[in-house]
């Protein structure tokens, strides 16, 4: 599914991913440790297509095919969804509408006609019954006014409705309460299928309780250091990351 | 000769065609006399510090011009909000068209200015209104002194307007720059409520300069919604004046949508005289190429306990001009006035310019008073969260445009109007945003 190759990344002269190898095979569910600053939240940033960052090496395959040349919305368009740490707050555009101009504009690039509103209206309710969201939540402007909880849940909404390959989840934990952990990893757990793969970006061990991992990446200063079962996210809990660091000097 | 020696010497000849017995004969010389001493404003005028008119000044305007001896509704119909119903007050080259409009004496008096002036039952009206908040200065006193005529509306103590009322002044001008002046009297009394569009449309070739002047009175209770659209052609210039008396408890608001034309000034000016007053100022500035919006506002808190919100979004692309001229004055006697002042711009491009300069004079000690302004461009990371949606750079650019104005949008009352200027903005921006608003 996807393919990350010696991927050198920087922003601004600053180097920040000094080459990452990763390969995930759909089905699975990989997940990202490390200490901050270490270049996860970048290596999401990365693959989703930041025009910000600048890739001086190494390229990135999504079932085999480079993506690097192509453009945020084309890598969606391809299948790959970005949960944001922190969504953006769009005022005057309501959930509803948003994700219903997300979907008929990938539509229109896969050269299909809009999706029918009765069939948008379904998928709509399914959804958001499954991440236990109300009604009146769809109509509000995206994300403002939102709490923590609310937008995550929103971001996994988004991410039922336009049912990516490669969902990256990029400290989807942070500023959940345990409920809306246990919600959001639900949602995230009925969405995976043979078919898709999962990439889970955290500082905590906490979310790999629900959505349980079958590879854990511990990186470091850029680099990937360890590569683990779902024990190793356990050790990390335990020993912290410095433990890591030792071991490799 | 120079344009305002033009001027001074055909108002000469004008005031001889009048007749002398007017109630407002004299009020018309006196204009004329103000405008001689004080010229057209320049750059040296601190209020025109940021905006030249040297540029239209220049043109050779026919001051009376001359008009175009038809004009079909079919070829109008896109400048007029039509599927509501309203009352219609039309101007071409400055007289109204009785054929494209479609007034009212029922209850309410939705009708000319020319009327107002001329017929004595209105005398009264106009003895008491006429003229009495406008500042007495170049600009305004020149439209004082050539004013024949524009929209008259007159709504009686506890009536409310059964529907919206439509003022549009058509330049036709075929073979010349035309001045044009119209003069608007809105007079809302005790406990009625008015809504109002206005949009000044050239359909000439020729360049036209627009001097608006607007007096609008709000007694008791009193609430009016007046909407401005100011989508013109790239040689129109309009100077709009709006004069605002409000008295207690009354409710006004304005809204601009300024979308294109040469140079467009605004000049808002509120007076607030009574208690729990509300005074509301809205506009959103969209424009490119070398277009010039100038909004110079002006909130007078007299008494205690009102409020004024204003709230000036721009979005300014290639080399377009902004300037944002707020001023909130509050006077001792204005205790627990409440005035927010809000300007937000985005410089699309380099070049793209906005000067922003609120103005706050405050002699009251127990009051709320808040303003901001923000230059910025448009967030690339919220560009980029809705990038990886899957939404393509273009139609997410407009998006993020439509988000940034939507909260001047939001307070639109009127729904067919509030979609069409939704439709403007989108088309302005060249996407059609693929859902309903």
């Amino acid at each position: 599914m996807l393919t990350v190759k010696d991927l050198h990344a920087g922003i601004e002269e600053k180097d920040i991913l000094k080459g990452i190898n990763l390969e995930i095979k759909a089905g699975e569910v990989h997940a990202i440790m490390g200490p901050n600053g270490s270049g996860k939240s970048t290596l999401s940033s990365v693959i989703a297509g930041k025009e910000e960052y600048e890739v001086t090496d190494g390229d990135i395959f999504l079932n085999g095919e480079s993506i690097l040349e192509m453009d945020p919305e084309e890598r969606a368009h391809e299948g790959v969804f970005l949960s944001f740490q922190y969504p953006v707050e769009i005022p005057g555009v309501t959930v509803t509408n948003f994700i219903k101009t997300a979907i008929n504009q990938t539509r229109k690039a896969k050269g299909l006609e809009d999706m029918p509103a009765s069939d948008m209206l379904k998928m709509i309710r399914e959804k958001s019954e499954l991440l236990e969201i109300d009604r009146k939540f769809l109509s509000r402007s995206l994300n403002v006014g939102f709490s923590g909880g609310e937008k995550k849940r929103n971001e996994i909404f988004q991410m039922a409705m336009l049912e990516p390959k490669l969902a990256i989840l990029d400290e989807t934990d942070s500023g959940l309460d345990i409920d809306a952990l246990r919600i959001v990893a639900n949602g995230v757990n009925k969405l995976r299928s043979e078919d898709n793969a999962v990439l889970v970006i955290t500082h905590y061990q906490r979310l790999l309780d629900y959505i349980v991992p079958d590879v854990v990446h511990v990186l470091m200063d850029g680099k990937i250091v360890k590569t683990g079962g779902k024990e190793l996210a356990h050790e990390l809990e335990e020993k912290g990351y410095d433990w890591l660091k030792e071991e490799l000097v | 000769m120079s344009l305002k020696d033009k001027l001074v010497s055909s108002h000469i000849v004008f005031q001889d065609s009048l007749d002398p017995d007017s109630p407002i004969y004299d009020v018309r010389g006196n204009a004329i006399k103000t405008f001689e001493a004080e010229g057209f404003p320049t750059k040296k005028d601190e209020a025109w510090k940021y905006t030249s008119l040297n540029s239209i000044l220049k043109k050779d305007y026919n001051i009376f011009p001359t008009k175009k001896s038809s004009l079909d509704f079919k070829d109008v119909e896109r400048y007029f909000i039509n599927d509501i119903d309203t009352y219609n007050i039309i101007f071409v080259d400055g007289v109204f068209n009785a054929h494209l409009s479609s007034t009212t004496h029922d209850g309410i008096d939705v009708c000319t200015m020319n009327s107002a002036l001329t017929k004595s039952k209105y005398k009264q009206v106009i003895d008491v209104y006429f003229n009495k908040i406008v500042k007495e200065e170049s600009l305004t006193s020149l439209n004082t002194a050539f004013a024949r005529d524009g929209a008259y509306i007159y709504i009686p103590k506890g009536k409310v307007a059964d529907k919206p009322i439509q003022i549009i002044h058509f330049a036709t001008g075929s073979k010349e720059a035309a001045l044009l002046q119209p003069r608007n009297l809105i007079v809302a009394e005790e406990n009625s409520e008015v809504q109002i569009i206005e949009r000044h449309q050239s359909l000439s070739d020729n360049a036209t300069f627009t001097n608006s002047v607007t007096e609008v009175y709000a007694a008791k209770r009193a609430i009016i919604d007046y909407y401005k659209i100011q989508n013109d052609k790239l040689d129109a210039s309009l100077v709009d004046t709006t004069e605002i008396e409000q008295h207690g408890e009354s409710i006004v608001s304005v809204h601009t949508f300024s979308l294109g034309g040469n140079i467009t000034r605004n000049n808002l000016n509120y007076y607030q005289k009574g208690e729990r007053i509300d005074s509301i100022l809205k506009g959103v500035t969209l424009i490119e190429g070398k277009q010039h919006v100038d909004h110079n506002t002006l909130v007078h808190h007299i008494e205690p306990n009102c409020e004024s919100h204003q709230d000036y979004k721009g979005i300014f692309a290639d080399s377009a001009i902004g300037v944002f001229n707020g001023k909130v004055v509050v006077e001792k006697e204005a205790q627990k006035t409440n005035a927010y002042q809000s300007n937000n711009n985005i410089l699309i491009d380099d070049k793209a310019t906005i000067n922003s300069k609120p103005q706050l004079e405050i002699f009251a000690d127990d009051v709320r008073c808040s303003h901001g302004c923000t230059i910025g461009q448009l967030d690339e990371s919220a560009l980029f969260y809705l990038q990886s949606r899957g939404i393509a750079k273009k139609e997410a650019r407009a998006l993020l445009m439509y988000a940034f104005a939507n909260t001047v949008l939001s307070s639109v009352k009127i729904p067919q109007l509030k979609q069409r200027i939704t439709k403007l903005i989108a088309k302005k921006i060249g996407v059609s945003i693929g859902f309903e608003i």
